[in-house]
């Protein structure tokens, strides 16, 4: 701090670092919107997908601090990379730099286990403010906190608050900013000492062999994180940022101490709480009898979840909720879909109006806004979805989700909140990826985010209602089930089987381990904070635009490319002499219009079978042709590539009906019906159909899925595998369908 | 010592035995499961083989199957 004196040095002096730490379901992260301004921002922590978020403090004194919220945890100790995090970012070990300061929220309803992960804090040296949340709850129950008693005992600073109305917020700042002018005020240092004198050895042994990059020359902090090593370490933990000297004399002592009879964890956990449990009647005071109303209030949590979490009423309670937010994600959000592709087809038309004829033209309408208007298609269903998520957050109602999927999720091998991000993969992939970030795990997130894409998407829709409707009879099944509603239904089985058999298979093969007991906190019901509901649903939403949108942007112009290069296809001269042979005929204006519309089609779909992609189409046909396609359906199959639904209009180019040619076009329809091979036996037969709506339930035909797969996963390492498995379970099923079909006598 | 599993819900009991894996072991004592801690059985949903447990205020849920490694004083 004094190295601000010299006037000229101000601008080198770094912005004091804030972080902000907690058990979950705290009001933390309300708390932290509260204290902060709207310059927040949404990261990734390095090597890992778990979300830094970060945001400027105004200091009274003129200057910004940064603030850093750490995901909620019970207790610093690690087992996971994701659990590491919390250490490194509270000691400050590298790459991360000593905090100036930690706020530690507190639940006051919980404050014995928030207590001990605040003890942890403090004995790692770094200065504390404890800002005890939700004293108000506390108080209803005829129980008041002694603050007085809290800063005395613990050493620290301790402010009352309400994240929730805003109250104690000045305070809390005064306190921070205090703090942050002299540190020493809340720096304390230890406030138990192991009671067993083999423990205190075991710590000084582990102290001894601290790095110095750890240690830091703080013995304190050399003694803090000996505990934690001690704790944390063991054969198999996933921890990647631990010095091996550490982890040896932490593996010795361990097995000394077990060799001894002794349980290390509970010697020092104990210790920790020990402290505690002495000091909670001076911290808690009961105040007089409990208050009117208020004993009813303490049990409405439980009297709510005994309809919530009920086998049979709960159940139904659940799915109604799912089947609103599938509707939403279904059918409210198509208005606004909707919108923004009316939207984009104006640009479209308008760039096409603006700019002259010619290659610049067809790359601004074809490739840029088509690029990205199918980013921002996505965004209705995403800002949805995450709206729903944050409000099944904030309200506890997600744990009572993942309490009822548990059993029926564990049998597949997900996680109980698999559930969610799974039902939102029948609206769209791209949403539902995102939504696996409510799991801790990297492997529950992986593997949920492995099978999302084999459920029916949206996208898929025109595709088989192009398919159904062309091939299939409208008849009926014993003279009342239509047959077309029927396949359209057998899809959807056929689909969520797919997936749930997938999750069976991956989580006993490449993602095989030891099954993980569940502990899951049923937290108290809270009315949700809109405010940072909606910041969050914002922050999350931008943070998909700016990665997975520019990748979506790019596949888009190349695929564009793919299917409009070379430009010359050496038959112009012929179209443009047809062209004007119709010009200069005697036929009336609008029939020598329709005419020309004709001719320009077929040049399109000339065109298209000359390019790079239909000649890509060609060179897969040998591949695809034991399913029953042929080198347009390739073509078609290339295009769906850059989302599912552009098959029916490369269809619709490919077959001349032109490229505005949607599912219902009966040109479209007609042509199809009427296209034979070269020994005039019909292309597309009911069995092609099947063969080829199979192979759209599988394949993994859409690379704003595998965008968003490498988003989450950080590696290209997960969309290869999803693209490699999707697309060769797709090829043997469809060739299943189809050869099976033929032996049996269908054509 | 009886197993935590045989609590009827509503009851309460001091725990005296918290077994199973080394992480959930450390997990559920971080969270103050501790020998000598009251725990009370909120409820239980046997479909879904799960526990709700009240400990220090919070309420946790468990696996009945994954519960058998904790353990209850005796009566009295």
């Amino acid at each position: 701090m004094t190295a601000s004196s010299a006037p000229g040095q101000r601008r080198s002096v770094r912005r004091p670092l804030v972080v902000v730490a907690g058990n979950p379901n705290t009001g933390k992260t309300t708390l932290f919107n509260r204290l902060t301004g709207s310059d927040q921002k949404v990261a990734n922590y390095p090597g890992v997908t778990v979300e830094r978020h970060t945001a400027m403090l105004e200091l009274a004194t003129g200057g910004v601090a940064e603030v850093l919220d750490v995901p909620g945890a019970y207790s610093l100790s690690a087992r996971s990379r994701e659990e590491e995090l919390a250490i490194q970012t509270i000691a400050g070990l590298a790459p991360f730099q000593i905090p100036d300061l930690v706020v530690v929220v507190a639940d006051a309803t919980q404050l014995s286990r928030n207590l001990y992960m605040t003890l942890q804090v403090l004995e790692l040296g770094v200065p504390v403010v404890l800002a005890v949340n939700m004293a108000d709850m506390l108080e209803a129950r005829g129980e008041i906190l002694d603050l007085g008693a809290m800063r005395r005992e613990l050493g620290i600073p301790v402010v009352s608050t309400s994240a929730l109305r805003g109250r104690g917020l000045d305070e809390l700042r005064a306190e921070i900013e205090a703090t942050l002018v002299s540190p020493g005020r809340a720096r304390p240092g230890w406030r138990w000492a192991p009671q067993d004198p083999e423990l205190e050895k075991d710590l000084r042994t582990i102290a001894d062999a601290m790095p110095a990059e750890w240690e830091r020359g703080d013995p304190a902090r050399a003694r803090a994180l000996a505990v934690w090593s001690l704790l944390s370490l063991e054969e198999g933990d996933e921890l990647d940022a631990i010095p091996d000297a550490v982890r040896d004399v932490v593996a010795s002592v361990r097995e000394r101490a077990a060799q001894a009879g002794r349980q290390v964890d509970l010697e020092v956990i104990r210790g920790r709480y020990g402290w505690i449990d002495a000091r909670m009647a001076a911290f808690v005071k009961r105040r007089d009898a409990p208050a009117e109303g208020s004993v009813a209030r303490k049990s409405l949590t439980d009297r709510v979840d005994g309809v919530l979490l009920h086998p049979v009423v709960g159940f139904a309670i659940f799915l109604l909720v799912m089947g609103v937010v599938f509707q939403s994600l279904f059918s409210w959000a198509d208005p606004a879909i909707r919108s923004i592709e009316g939207l984009f087809g104006w640009l479209g038309s308008a760039s096409r109006a603006w700019i002259p004829d010619g290659i610049v033209e067809e790359f601004v309408d074809g490739g840029l806004i088509a690029g990205v208007g199918s980013v921002v298609v996505f965004l209705p269903q995403i800002l949805l979805l995450f709206l729903f998520i944050g409000f099944m957050e904030d309200s506890g109602y997600m744990a009572r989700v993942a309490f009822l999927m548990d059993r029926i999720m564990r049998a597949m091998g997900l996680h109980g909140r698999a559930f969610v991000p799974m039902l939102s993969g029948y609206a769209c992939a791209v949403p539902a990826i995102l939504a696996t970030r409510t799991m801790e795990r990297q492997r529950d997130r992986t593997l949920t985010m492995m099978v999302i894409p084999l459920m029916t998407c949206s996208a898929r829709l025109p595709v088989y209602t192009l398919i159904i409707g062309t091939l299939f009879p409208p008849s009926k099944v014993f003279g009342v089930v239509p047959v077309q509603g029927l396949l359209m239904i057998a899809m959807y089985v056929f689909s969520t089987l797919t997936a749930l058999v997938a999750a069976m298979v991956l989580s006993r093969t490449l993602f095989k381990g030891p099954p993980v007991p569940l502990i899951l906190e049923l937290p108290p019901y809270r009315m949700p904070h809109v405010p940072s509901v909606l910041r969050m649903m914002w922050l999350r939403t931008r943070s998909f635009l700016e990665s997975a949108g520019t990748v979506i942007l790019a596949c888009t112009i190349v695929l564009w490319a793919l299917l409009s290069f070379p430009r010359d296809t050496g038959q112009t001269g012929r179209f443009d002499a047809d062209r004007a042979r119709v010009e200069a005929s005697a036929a009336p204006a609008a029939e020598r219009a329709e005419k020309i519309a004709e001719i320009d089609r077929a040049e399109d779909s000339e065109r298209l079978r000359a390019s790079y992609g239909g000649r890509l189409g060609h060179a897969i046909e040998p591949a695809i042709e034991p399913l029953g396609f042929d080198w347009k359906i390739g073509v078609g199959l290339i295009g769906a590539f850059a989302a599912r639904e552009v098959f029916v209009s490369t269809m619709g180019v490919v077959y001349g009906a032109g490229s505005e040619s949607d599912e219902k076009s009966s040109t479209l329809r007609e042509k199809i019906r009427a296209e034979t091979r070269a020994d005039g036996r019909p292309v597309y037969t009911p069995l092609v159909g099947l063969s080829l709506m199979i192979f759209f339930a599988l394949a993994c035909q859409c690379m704003s899925t595998l965008a968003a797969v490498r988003r989450e996963t950080k590696s290209w390492r997960w969309p290869a595998f999803l693209f490699v498995y999707m697309s060769v379970l797709a090829w043997i099923a469809s060739f299943a369908v189809y050869q099976g079909g033929r032996w049996l006598g269908m054509s | 010592m009886r197993p935590l599993r045989d609590l009827s819900p509503g009851q309460c009991a001091r725990l005296a035995q918290i077994g199973g894996d080394r992480p959930f072991r450390r997990r559920l004592m971080e969270m103050g499961f501790l020998p000598g801690t009251v725990v009370r059985l909120v409820r239980r949903v046997d479909v879904a083989d799960l526990l709700e447990l009240e400990v220090r205020g919070s309420h946790i849920s468990l696996r009945r199957s994954e519960a058998g490694a904790l353990f209850l004083e005796p009566e009295g």
